[in-house]
């Protein structure tokens, strides 16, 4: 939570003044009793209705000032909580934004938009009942004692007596059945869970015909779950009983002890009456306070897990440029790998291992390999998702780990394996690539990526709605237009990741030939399980559990490389083999 | 209001099982409302019997807090054993409910589940039915309380005086219109607020899951800007909703000062008359006191009960929907020998979209069928038939010269091995999700299986090999491995006939032609059918039928299929365009 206190900061007036309403209303709450008392005890005692009116028309002041001071300390409160919530959701999506990959991995995207969401809302709820409750309740507690301990010493050590003991009793049983609480949470989560997956997987399970089992497992679950809510039930069940009991028992004795102190001149029946009074709002504060502790703990959960994600930092730095860059006897290529490993985590097999190539500018360089292969890690070293474990990665002879992320990324094109477009028009979608493209360049990139036949086709062509996900558009669509959006800002290195793999053949060579004839001559990366899309690449990496097995053309490939030829031809057996 | 009644009536449908354990919670909330309320007359008395120094009667004093020690005895364990009823029925009620929903869900056609998203399903059989439980079971015992209370609460004060009685009754409904406005008033803002979090979920969904195209592309700081957009306009209208909803507490709290203040000034003017007791004028303060409380509640509780309902409806809903045709088993098929006719079929998903047409095939045992064509043409679909996940609306598909729809699902499913493109695994241990189709193979069965399949060697590799537990559908492994488990699946079933989607779509080519070796050596003589976008996939398959919009265009082998220079060897060719 400390570190979170820093988005408060600019609510410090709101923050102190709050709970000071707060208190100066829960005063006035405190005198209510008192001034009952002196109406028994002066007004009636003494028949002067002209006491009584005024006592009353005080009642109404004190309640009309308690009403604005507590209607100023919500107003402080929500705006404290609100702006909170506002400035940490705006931090958090920033530094979100900012993540790596592998830390992204590492959380998981669903926990992050829990966090972004839920997570903050249950805070500020907490941040807002803290300001209005956190200090009102004690205060009210000890303030109603205090003023206990005015009228009459003696009789108010039921109070000092009664109070500590309903503590223990009403915070004991919330320590002993919270825990349990995150047992019943987490036989939900199993039912929830066994819902999921029933639903997901029910091609497989009516084909299986394994219904009757799922209904069984569920209905374990299912119990387990209800067994766990009625056991938990039964323990949270005392808590309002059991103070109802302690505070009234506490009443009677007080009745008591007080019929002795009157009898003894001590204490007049209007003062009784006003103990009487405050017994009854230290239970009411009590129970409140209760509930707040309940919100509290859960804001604090929140905070923590909010916390956490905020202390990740993205893996990605900057290092010093030590080494001189190679000078310029032979031409510098445009990228390349030197003894280059990758391992997702410290513990795993590398994905990638030992990995050496150039490629130079203009040059279009395939990558094949099974599925599993390490294709991906290794082009996904380029733009720096991930850095290099070992080894260097260059771009124009310099590591890319000394340049800033965005000014490598600048430079590269991508359109990754899973297509993805976001909600918005085609041409919306498009100027990601490049905000200031031109109509011209709009035009080149939907033309080279083979768009233009479909995106013409649609009634609004550019301005046409992309859904969410770009469920309105089909895999092969939606590829070319990631194709598309990754030319827009004329990269100076292109990557395919195996992102035409939705096209047929002829649409797919269509869009490699245009690929070739750019005006601007990138270099191409281009990721495939098969052959056909990288055959005329100027050099192909042949690529098995993470190492480089083959470095050629096609033709040179299929004379030496055992992988290669088992790949192509498990791709055109017959025709290959005959020939 | 009649679809609420509707609703209503089906709740109780599910209560009446726990229709005395309600009734015995009604009785004890009676039995808690009327000792609640005897205790502050009791307590009036008790001020009643210490008038001043001298002149307190001590042996009626004891008296009457013994009463009070009894009814405190009372109350605490009728409301305890209250509590506990409540929590039984609510969490029984819920854990019938979601029983029969899953149930439900397993008798639902396809038709239903792939129309609506499966999270939809699981958010209604959890969240609204939770809600519905706590908002239905705990609203109607608090309203229940709450009414008893007021009624109660008049009656005791009618019984001690008429005149301040009324004063309560004209002043409290007050708090009551307060809040009622002030919900009003608040509503829209409310709806504002979940709109705008809506949106922005939206956004950080779509930002947050695509996180590498944002990065990619460099597209951090504006998706930063468009978040803020949202961010600030969410503040407005939270900070609204909050404050405004903050404040019928303090808005009713003064209402309820202002009863205080109204019987403070009439009992006492009563009192200097000596037509009531200071004992009986605290009884009436603490009435005062207490009487607004059961008013909030139950405004609290309509909307709580209406929102309820509303829960109810969904949940209902889904479990009202209209299940899959009844089982017809005049049939019986004990191991098919896989002549598969399918009978001049025509059937669409949606009434007006004609899909197939005439579909007209007939499949004689031990042949193999591909079925090729573009995304959308009706591949998938004759597997929906086929596996009788949907019916046909014309026609008839027949097996061994059986009507399929004569058989019962279960002997017609377990006629066929199925793999699917979308993978589906269960939370469970590796082995068990291999021993799904048939538990009572051994394990070395199932590795055998695992053998043929080529999943054998990444298994052994996994932390706990066969008996690692497969985190939430598989995800930590591959696509490729899951469908390598998928096939195992199926080999491990020895089905007769053989019904491969897509199924080997992520696995690279290479392993994939070492697993169809282990298929065409399994279904030696049986059927199987193959959809695959991959033609390397199905070459060697007897009959290839060429789908395109619903219909069969091309039928032959390879070879034939390449003579007639139609759609398939066009497709076909274009593997090896030569840009």
């Amino acid at each position: 939570m400390k570190s979170l206190l820093q988005y408060l900061r600019g609510y410090k007036k709101e923050c102190i003044l709050g709970p000071l309403f707060k208190m100066l209303e829960a005063c006035f709450d405190l005198t209510v009793p008192y001034v009952t008392a002196l109406m028994i005890d002066q007004g009636i005692a003494n028949h002067d209705t002209g006491r009584i009116g005024r006592y009353s028309v005080m009642l109404i002041l004190l309640a009309m000032i308690g009403l604005s001071c507590s209607i100023t300390a919500q107003f402080f409160a929500a705006k404290a909580a609100v702006g909170f919530a506002t400035k940490l959701r705006h931090a958090l999506f920033s530094h979100i934004e900012t993540l790596s990959f592998d830390k992204v991995d590492q959380v998981g995207t669903s926990t992050l938009i829990t966090r972004m969401t839920s997570d903050i809302n249950q805070l500020q709820n907490g941040v807002n009942m803290a300001i209005r409750l956190f200090l009102r309740s004690p205060f009210i507690v000890f303030g109603a004692v205090i003023c206990a301990l005015m009228i009459d010493l003696k009789a108010a050590l039921v109070f000092v007596a009664v109070i500590p003991l309903l503590a223990v009793v009403v915070f004991g049983i919330m320590g002993i059945s919270m825990p349990l609480y995150k047992k019943v949470q987490q036989a939900l989560d199993k039912v929830l869970e066994s819902t999921r997956e029933n639903l997901t997987g029910v091609r497989v399970i009516r084909a299986f015909h394994r219904e009757e089992e799922e209904k069984q497992q569920y209905g374990k679950k299912n119990d387990t779950l209800a067994s766990a809510q009625l056991f938990v039930g039964r323990i949270a069940a005392l808590t309002n009983p059991v103070t109802y009991v302690m505070i009234n028992l506490a009443l009677v004795v007080l009745l008591q002890v007080s019929g002795i102190r009157v009898n003894v001149g001590a204490l007049t029946q209007g003062e009784v009456v006003a103990l009487v009074n405050y017994l009854s709002q230290i239970l009411v504060e009590l129970i409140k306070l209760a509930n707040v502790i309940v919100v509290e703990n859960k804001a604090l959960a929140c905070a923590a897990r909010i916390e956490s994600v905020l202390k990740k930092k993205s893996s990605l730095d900057i290092i010093e440029d030590k080494d001189t860059e190679q000078t310029a006897n032979h031409v510098i290529p445009k990228v390349s790998f030197e003894n280059v490993s990758l391992c997702y985590n410290e513990s795993a097999e590398p994905s990638i291992e030992n990995v050496n190539f150039e490629a130079m500018a203009g040059e279009t360089i395939g990558i094949i390999g099974g599925t599993g292969s390490g294709k991906s890690s290794l082009i996904h070293m380029i733009p720096r998702f991930y850095d290099a474990t070992k080894g260097t990665v260059r771009i124009d002879g310099k590591d890319v780990r000394t340049m800033p992320v965005e000014a490598v990324r600048q430079k590269i094109g991508i359109a990754l394996q899973k297509a993805v477009l976001f909600k918005g028009t085609i041409k919306e979608n498009l100027l990601w690539g490049n905000e200031n493209a031109t109509q011209q360049e709009l035009d080149e990139a939907i033309e080279a990526s083979q768009a233009l036949e479909f995106i013409d086709k649609k009634e609004n062509g550019l301005e046409s709605v992309v859904e969410q996900g770009g469920r309105n558009l089909s895999g092969g669509q939606k590829q070319r237009l990631t194709v598309a959006r990754a030319l827009v800002r004329r990269p100076e290195i292109l990557i395919l990741d195996d992102s035409t793999s939705a096209l047929d053949y002829a649409t797919d060579a269509k869009l490699r030939s245009a690929i070739k004839h750019l005006s601007y001559h990138p270099t191409v990366f281009m990721v495939s399980q098969r052959t056909s899309s990288i055959r005329h690449a100027d050099k192909i990496l042949v690529l098995d559990d993470g190492q480089v097995v083959g470095i050629g053309t096609h033709d040179e490939l299929l004379k030496n490389c055992e992988v290669y030829q088992e790949i192509h031809y498990s791709q055109y057996q017959k025709e290959e083999k005959r020939a | 209001m009649a679809e609420e009644k509707k609703t209503l009536k089906k709740v109780l449908r599910y209560i009446r099982k726990y229709l005395w354990l309600m009734i015995l919670s009604m009785i004890l909330a009676a039995v808690t409302v009327i000792f609640t309320l005897y205790l502050p007359i009791l307590t009036g008395q008790a001020v009643d019997m210490m008038m001043d120094k001298g002149r307190v009667r001590f042996t009626d004093l004891h008296g009457i807090l013994m009463k009070m020690v009894i009814a405190i005895a009372i109350t605490g364990v009728a409301q305890w054993l209250m509590n506990i009823l409540n929590n039984r029925v609510t969490y029984l009620v819920v854990r019938d409910i979601r029983k029969d929903a899953f149930e439900k869900i397993q008798k639902l056609p396809l038709k239903y589940l792939d129309a609506h998203p499966s999270g939809d399903i699981v958010s209604r059989i959890i969240a609204d039915v939770d809600q519905f439980a706590d908002g239905l079971l705990l609203g109607f015992t608090q309203a229940f309380t709450g009414v008893l209370t007021i009624v109660g609460t008049l009656l005791f004060m009618l019984r001690i005086n008429v005149w301040i009685t009324l004063v309560v009754v004209l002043v409290t409904p007050l708090s009551f219109f307060v809040a009622a406005f002030i919900a009003k008033k608040t509503h829209i803002m409310f709806q504002k607020q979940s709109e705008t979090r809506g949106e922005q979920t939206g956004l950080i969904n779509e930002m947050v899951e695509n996180l590498s195209v944002v990065q990619a592309f460099g597209y951090e700081e504006k998706a930063l800007q468009r978040f803020d957009v949202i961010n600030d306009r969410l503040e407005k209208y939270s900070l609204r909703a909050i404050f405004f909803s903050s404040i019928t507490n303090p808005s009713t709290r003064f209402v309820n000062n202002l009863v205080y203040a109204g019987v403070g000034i009439t009992g006492a003017l009563f009192a200097i008359h000596g037509r009531l007791s200071v004992g009986k004028l605290t009884t009436f303060l603490s009435y005062a006191n207490q009487y607004t409380k059961p008013f909030n509640e139950i405004s609290g509780v309509i909307t709580e009960l209406q929102n309820a309902l509303t829960c109810a409806g969904r949940v209902f809903d889904l479990m009202e929907q209209e299940e899959e045709i009844p089982e017809d088993s005049k049939e019986h098929i004990d191991q098919c020998v896989g002549n598969v006719t399918i009978d001049h079929v025509d059937f669409s998903y949606v009434e007006d979209k004609p899909l197939i047409q005439d579909l007209h095939l007939s499949v004689k045992s031990g042949q193999r069928v591909a079925i090729v064509g573009p995304t959308g043409c009706g591949k998938t679909t004759i597997i929906n038939l086929l596996m009788r996940f949907y019916d046909v609306n014309k026609g008839a598909i027949y097996i061994d010269g059986k009507d399929i729809r004569e058989l019962s699902r279960k002997n017609l499913r377990s006629q066929y091995g199925m793999v699917l493109q979308e993978t589906w695994l269960k939370d469970a241990s590796v082995l068990e999700n291999i021993l799904f189709g048939r538990e009572d193979a051994t394990r070395e069965e199932a590795i055998a299986a695992a053998k043929m399949s080529h999943a054998h060697s990444f298994i052994k590799r996994l932390p706990e090999g066969y008996d690692t537990i497969l985190s939430e559908n598989g995800e930590n492994l591959s696509q490729g491995q899951r469908q390598l488990l998928s096939i195992t699946r199926v080999i491990l079933c020895k089905p007769s006939i053989l019904i491969l989607d897509e199924a080997t779509s992520s696995i690279d080519t290479r392993t994939e032609i070492k697993i169809q070796n282990a298929f065409a050596k399994m279904m030696e003589g049986k059927t199987s059918f193959i959809v695959a976008h991959r033609l390397s996939t199905i070459q060697n398959a007897d009959i290839i039928l060429v789908m395109k919009d619903g219909k069969i265009i091309e039928q032959g082998n390879h070879e034939e299929l390449l003579a007639k220079k139609g759609f398939y060897s066009e497709l076909y060719m274009s593997q090896f365009a030569v840009d």
